[in-house]
């Protein structure tokens, strides 16, 4: 039966999971500003330090004095997640061209499925695989002291980020207007003219998006990575090379030091750069959202 | 076979799967003629339209038995490919489909498909194609714009200026003023009657007015049978079989 009060009720509920959404990663990211500038203005280090300089030694206590350059966990990050990337995406693309253009059948019936199992095994689980069967693998293939390296943690974050990719891929290309198609057909193009001039442009704004999704969980996947990458906070030698990224030199390290120390202050400052760069992802997979949206029209 | 017969259907037999869709066609289409293909929806006219340049080919469970002969050679027989049979067979859907290129990339996208890489030439084919179907001056100044911003006739017109940049033999119209307003229409109509001079035009259509209007042969499917074909005059005013009289009478549709 209506009743008035049940109506109210309901709607404030709603409200304020609606409101909470929004409450939440705001007071997230002040929180985070307020803790990781403490490194700034507590321990008055400078951000062309922690941004430029690579040495960091912060102090586990509350007088400070440490160094505290991040460039090698910052470049770290960009690395291991570029070189994921590199790998992940032509394989998630041609999985995604072979599921839903070639093979739609049997992509909807078994890859699909398939690639939805790969998002769900939890990441500590990758790291173990990766641990016991990549790095070993790694080391005697290419004659390595140990196969933890760099290409290692790609390697891992590649597969973590394939399904990602591939779904979003997926969905971008089967949203194309079978219409399009037909008119390429019609005008004598083979499959593959079909495929790669009109089908891949017309999905490219939501192929990219899933690309920056795909980026943005590779760079906030620490623990798979911890385990493989080797840990060492200098820049890598190569791609067989060890080195350390922001995620997991917070993985690594948050429990073993003291609150409110100088070293703890510069953990907050790396999670808080974390937290901008999620939000440069968003900002830019909107961006291409609205210029996509303004070429159609 | 007649001298001038550009297509021929002999003893075609199509299925979906199980469902019968042509059954035992036989027909002629001359060149430099508009045939027009009438008929109640599912009597099997756009299927016939689209064995003619193997369209039904993406459709899953489709067998074709028979002959259908272009030119007297068989396409689905003989060793010419799909793609080949298209770029000489061209076709214009239902619903206007420009891609979401500019207007010029839709124009040169056949040429282009066809190896066709120099600018200059580009130009040219995008020019006289456009002035083919008579949209040049309208968009001369926009080429470089999307076609997704074109009103349905515009997008329609460009379709076909796209269709003929490849200089098909046939143009396949699938009911293509259905989606349209009555002038864009006409526009069409007029246009299909000024390019039966270089291609030979075979159109679908719901509407018996547009096929009197503009066709030179008239075709009656029902029920996946060729009921009745011949020169339209003589089909709207003295139609042979019954179901064809009571068909353009309006009695059924």
């Amino acid at each position: 039966m209506y009743s008035r009060g049940k109506e109210k009720t309901w709607k404030f509920f709603v409200m304020f999971c609606g409101l909470l959404m929004i409450a939440l990663p705001i007071a997230i990211g002040v929180f985070l500003a307020i803790k990781g500038n403490a490194l700034f203005y507590h321990y008055h280090h400078t951000l062309w330090e922690f941004l430029f300089t690579t040495t960091w030694k912060l102090k586990d206590d509350l007088t400070g004095g440490g160094q505290g350059g991040a460039a090698v966990f910052i470049v770290g990050s960009l690395i291991v997640c570029g070189l994921a990337l590199l790998i992940a995406v032509p394989f998630s693309l041609a999985a995604a061209i072979f599921m839903t253009e070639i093979a739609p059948k049997t992509g909807n019936r078994i890859l699909r499925p398939a690639v939805e199992i790969f998002v769900g095994i939890p990441s500590v689980v990758y790291g173990w695989i990766g641990m016991t069967v990549l790095v070993p693998a790694l080391q005697s293939l290419f004659h390595l002291k140990t196969g933890r390296s760099v290409l290692a943690g790609g390697i891992v974050l590649a597969i973590m980020i394939f399904p990602s990719i591939t779904t979003v891929a997926a969905d971008a290309i089967r949203a194309v207007p079978v219409s399009a198609r037909m008119a390429a057909y019609g005008l004598g193009a083979t499959r593959w003219q079909v495929i790669h001039q009109i089908v891949m442009p017309a999905a490219k704004t939501s192929v990219l998006t899933g690309v920056i999704l795909g980026l943005a969980r590779a760079f906030g996947e620490a623990l798979a990575v911890a385990m493989v990458i080797g840990k060492t906070p200098a820049f890598p030698k190569g791609i067989f090379g060890q080195t350390a990224t922001m995620t997991t030199v917070i993985a690594s390290r948050m429990a073993e030091l003291m609150e409110g120390s100088e070293a703890k202050a510069g953990l907050w400052t790396i999670a808080f750069v974390l937290y901008l760069i999620s939000l440069l992802f968003i900002f830019l997979i909107h961006l291409i959202a609205a210029k996509g949206a303004k070429k159609e029209s | 076979m007649s001298e001038n017969s550009k297509f021929t259907a002999r003893n075609l037999n199509l299925y979906y799967g199980d469902f019968h869709a042509l059954k035992n066609i036989n027909f002629e289409i001359e060149a430099n003629k508009i045939t027009a293909l009438i008929g109640p929806s599912g009597c099997g006219k756009s299927t016939f339209l689209k064995t003619l340049n193997r369209m039904n080919d993406f459709v899953e469970g489709c067998k074709i038995e028979g002959d259908v002969l272009l030119d007297g050679k068989d396409i689905y027989k003989t060793d010419m490919s799909a793609i080949e049979l298209r770029q000489r067979v061209g076709m214009v859907f239902q619903q206007p489909n420009p891609f979401p290129k500019s207007i010029y990339e839709n124009v040169a996208y056949g040429p282009r498909i066809r190896g066709i890489k120099k600018k200059s030439e580009l130009d040219e084919i995008v020019e006289t194609s456009l002035r083919e179907v008579g949209i040049w001056d309208e968009f001369k100044d926009r080429l470089h714009k999307s076609a997704l911003g074109l009103s349905g006739g515009q997008q329609q017109r460009l379709c076909i200026a796209r269709t003929v940049a490849v200089h098909p033999e046939v143009v396949l119209m699938d009911e293509p003023t259905s989606a349209l307003d009555p002038i864009s229409t006409m526009k069409i109509e007029d246009l299909a009657v000024e390019m039966k001079k270089k291609y030979t035009i075979v159109i679908v259509t719901h509407n018996m007015q547009q096929a009197n209007r503009i066709s030179d042969t008239t075709a009656f499917f029902l029920l996946g049978e060729l009921i009745e074909t011949g020169a339209t005059k003589d089909l709207f005013l003295n139609p042979k079989n019954k179901k064809t009289e009571e068909y353009i009478t309006g009695r059924f549709g």
